[in-house]
């Protein structure tokens, strides 16, 4: 393991209503692969986009080659060497590989553009990593692995001395994992430091030397990756501090309904056989990491994504849900984790936003009856407590805890028996949380069936009658809360599927 | 070297492939247009209404290959149309009113189309205005600037046999009293040169990847805002040789008028294969596509059918190209 080329200390970042990274540190060494591991929103990211210049920190220090620097975008950032294969790919589907892989530095012959090469050099870069893409073919031609190795081919030709992978391996199959590490290997051997993100522990073993760990947006600690087992990380990544109880027993009664009941449902690559009940009044927690499907399955169940196959059974009834509109009108509501895209009108006040669903309720004639409208609104506001001067008020002015109430409202409204929370403490800070708990807690004992999709372990395990946990589109587990604990959960997330 | 000749059948290949062949089906329709109504029409079949067809082709060609840019960009210029006339007026009112030499007109009405490109160029790369709105607003701007400028009365550029018509020679000349469409000669040229500009300069490169990903372009470090208003140039430059090319076909200019020529040439790109969401295009289809326009707008009356025929028909015509492309886009997505 070699010199330190690059430290982060004392980061600090806030966006508005959120401490996104709380004095972090962060070392990164020559010729060294560090993990950097945290749960969903635990803010490895953010750190990084510090890092190249896409997000301005509010103070601390990076020092890099032995100077203090400041990078402002990701340019500069490149121009000195740290260049980023981001998680979301960044491709220009109308370009070639080459193209794609230079754009912003391309060769030229006087004015013209040498295409020739450009395939030239992305050619004996493929060949340097061994791996077999026509630099010619259309980037939206190849598979997701293949333009993922594409963004990993720009990152290398950039003579970078520091690399950083998010999340690499989400999209990628077996033997594509395994040419990214032997690509990583040759990376390290050449000195590059190299940080490497991901949520699968058996990665982290079998290619990292150091792991860092973050939780919350804080620094929690680092360690040596073959002194450290599987249980070490788990448990400085989840926390041995939980600042609520989990629940112990489930506080459905045995003889609940079962309210809705999905059948060996499948919808594209994500959602892959997926079957469970829903009894009245549970909360069902779907746990998992990213990209596990529980947000499809959601979807999928809602009608926003098309079915391919498998049955939806609600109060023992069979049911079609084609559409967002099916689902409504079958009691089925969906909390988005996009609040903002998805969920709210942020430029509509809190009693638009409330009545949206069920606009025909509050028509006089021709004409919206805004007194009953404001009316029903007010009703919502006094019951989940919202904290808005007036029903009048932009939901863009709300915190995010209250824009999360006037989204409940909505459904509310629409007399929804199911419905299905996505991340529904997402971007809300600490003591909106657990008034956003009880909320839920209030509505399960009123009889609602909820469907709880959560990133964010305590809250799985705080909330959940029973968690069904998923992995790559398909339902690896299923745990009754008595049994439930966050290494079990974590074993079952990570699980290998065959 | 062996790997030299594979490359140049790669690309062959991938050139097809990227157009989704969608420019040798409009030229195909092109084709079938011109023999339809050359079966069904007697005086459709004269060398005259051939050259009638490009003499009122030029100036709709240019301001399409100029707005194919902002389209590629996944933006718009609406403001090309009345751009046109306004540059046509003011050009020709300093040659008519202030003895400029015809030349001198020429350049003021270039310069002034991309004078209203570096604007358009600025409100959408600069302060994100909305493309649509941007060019509105410039297209109604330009459209009174115009009037205002010449006094509000018709302007005619000096005609043919007068001193300083010489201009109206670049388009058509006259031999043994034969009209010839020498003006089609320079729009090959120029769809050769902006070909080579599109598909093997940084201008070119950057148009389709801001289409593309605008967010992605500028991660990549590239220059965005500079290429995005660029393109808009461009579309102005363009606009102003058409006002060139249209003050060279017709004998007088009338202020006030030219909204609804952009609409004939982004209906044209569109036709050819350019892509309104972005990323995708050609010049080649950009001038198939003018030429499906511009043959139902002169054919359709020779059998028969009325102007308002021709909107319709237009239309349908539109629709079944942008059809095309998004049912190419979602295979693609499959």
């Amino acid at each position: 393991m070699g010199e330190v080329i690059l430290t982060m200390k004392d980061i600090d970042k806030s966006f508005p209503g959120v401490h996104a990274l709380d004095h972090v540190d962060l070392e990164v060494r020559k010729g060294e692969v560090l993990a950097l591991m945290g749960e969903n929103g635990a803010g490895k990211s953010t750190l990084m986009k510090v890092l190249t210049g896409i997000y301005k920190k509010d103070s601390g220090t990076i020092t890099y080659e032995g100077k203090e620097v400041e990078f402002t975008n990701t340019r500069e950032a490149q121009d000195a060497g740290i260049v980023i294969v981001h998680q979301e790919l960044n491709m220009l589907g109308h370009l070639t590989v080459a193209q794609n892989i230079f754009i912003g530095r391309e060769f030229k012959k006087g004015i013209r553009i040498d295409d020739k090469k450009m395939n030239e050099e992305a050619r004996k870069l493929f060949q340097r990593m061994n791996i077999d893409i026509d630099p010619k073919e259309t980037m939206s031609k190849l598979t997701v692995g293949k333009q993922q190795m594409c963004e990993i081919a720009k990152a290398i030709s950039h003579d970078a001395k520091v690399i950083i992978f998010d999340e690499p391996s989400a999209a990628l199959t077996e033997t594509e994992i395994e040419e990214l590490f032997k690509i990583i290997r040759d990376l390290r051997d050449r000195n590059i430091g190299i940080v490497y993100i991901s949520h699968r522990m058996d990665e982290i073993k079998k290619i990292t030397d150091r792991v860092t760990v973050m939780r919350d947006g804080t620094y929690v600690g680092t360690l040596i990756t073959k002194d450290s087992t599987k249980d070490d990380i788990i448990n400085m990544m989840v926390g041995r501090v939980i600042y609520e109880d989990p629940k112990t027993e489930s506080m459905v009664p045995k003889d609940a309904p079962v309210v809705l009941k999905v059948d060996h449902l499948n919808a594209g690559k994500m959602v892959q056989d997926v079957s469970f009940e829903l009894h009245k009044g549970e909360i069902l927690g779907f746990s998992g990491l990213m990209g596990a499907g529980r947000t499809e399955t959601a979807r999928a169940l809602f009608g926003a994504d098309p079915i391919d196959s498998g049955d939806i059974y609600i109060n023992g009834k069979k049911v079609t849900i084609n559409s967002p509109q099916d689902a409504v009108n079958n009691g089925i509501g969906y909390l988005s984790e996009d609040r903002k895209r998805y969920g709210i009108v942020v430029q509509k006040s809190v009693a638009e936003n409330t009545t949206m669903a069920t606009m025909e309720n509050y028509m006089k004639g021709l004409f919206i009856d805004k007194k009953k409208e404001k009316e029903v609104a007010q009703k919502y506001v006094d019951s989940l407590a919202t904290k808005t001067p007036d029903v009048d008020q932009l939901v863009v002015n709300l915190s995010g805890g209250n824009q999360q109430k006037v989204v409940i409202a909505k459904w509310l409204t629409r007399d929804c028996d199911i419905l299905i929370f996505d991340e529904p403490t997402r971007g809300i800070d600490v003591g909106a949380k657990s008034e956003i708990y009880k909320l839920m807690n209030q509505l399960a004992a009123d009889g609602k069936a909820i469907i709880m999709i959560s990133s964010e372990m305590t809250e799985i395990l705080r909330m959940s009658d029973r968690i069904i946990v998923m992995c790559e589109g398909k339902k690896t587990g299923e745990l009754d809360i008595s049994e439930a604990t966050q290494e079990s959960i974590m074993n079952l997330a990570t699980r290998e599927i065959e | 070297m062996a790997d030299n000749k594979t490359k140049v059948a790669g690309r062959k290949e991938s050139t097809i492939d990227r157009l989704g062949g969608q420019k040798f089906i409009v030229l195909l329709v092109v084709i079938a247009l011109f023999i339809f109504f050359c079966i069904f029409s007697p005086n459709f079949r004269k060398y005259t209404t051939f050259v009638s067809i490009l003499d009122y082709s030029y100036y709709i060609t240019l301001m399409a290959i100029g707005v194919a840019f902002p389209l590629m960009t996944a933006g718009v210029d609406l403001s090309i149309g009345t751009g046109l006339v306004c540059y046509s007026l003011v050009g020709g009112y300093l040659i008519t009113f202030h003895g400029w030499p015809t030349w001198a007109g020429m350049l003021i009405s270039v310069l002034f189309g991309v004078g209203m490109g570096v604007v358009n160029g600025c409100l959408v790369a600069l302060m994100d205005l909305p493309p649509f709105l941007a060019t509105l607003c410039t297209c109604m701007i330009t459209r009174g600037l115009g009037s205002i400028i010449v006094g509000g009365f018709g302007i005619s550029w000096p005609a043919a046999a007068a001193p300083g018509g010489w201009f109206r020679s670049i388009f058509k000349i006259q031999m043994n009293g034969i009209n010839i469409p020498i003006g089609f000669l320079w729009i090959i040229l120029i769809v050769i040169a902006m070909t080579f500009v599109l598909n093997h300069t940084k201008i070119g490169r950057y148009t389709l990847a801001i289409g593309s990903n605008k967010e992605a372009t500028k991660l990549s470090g590239v220059n965005v805002k500079f290429y995005h208003i660029f393109a808009y140039v461009i579309s102005g430059f363009f606009a102003g040789l058409a006002a060139i090319s249209y003050s060279a076909i017709f004998a007088t200019v009338q202020p006030g008028t030219g909204a609804g020529f952009e609409l004939e040439a982004i209906g044209g790109a569109i036709i050819g294969g350019v892509s309104m969401s972005g990323g995708a295009g050609s010049i080649t289809g950009t001038l198939a596509g003018v030429f499906v326009i511009c043959l139902l707008k002169t054919g359709l009356p020779f059998i028969g059918l009325t102007a308002n025929w021709q909107q319709i028909i237009t239309g349908l015509v539109l629709i079944a190209a942008v059809l095309v492309d998004i049912l190419k886009r979602k295979k693609d997505r499959a």
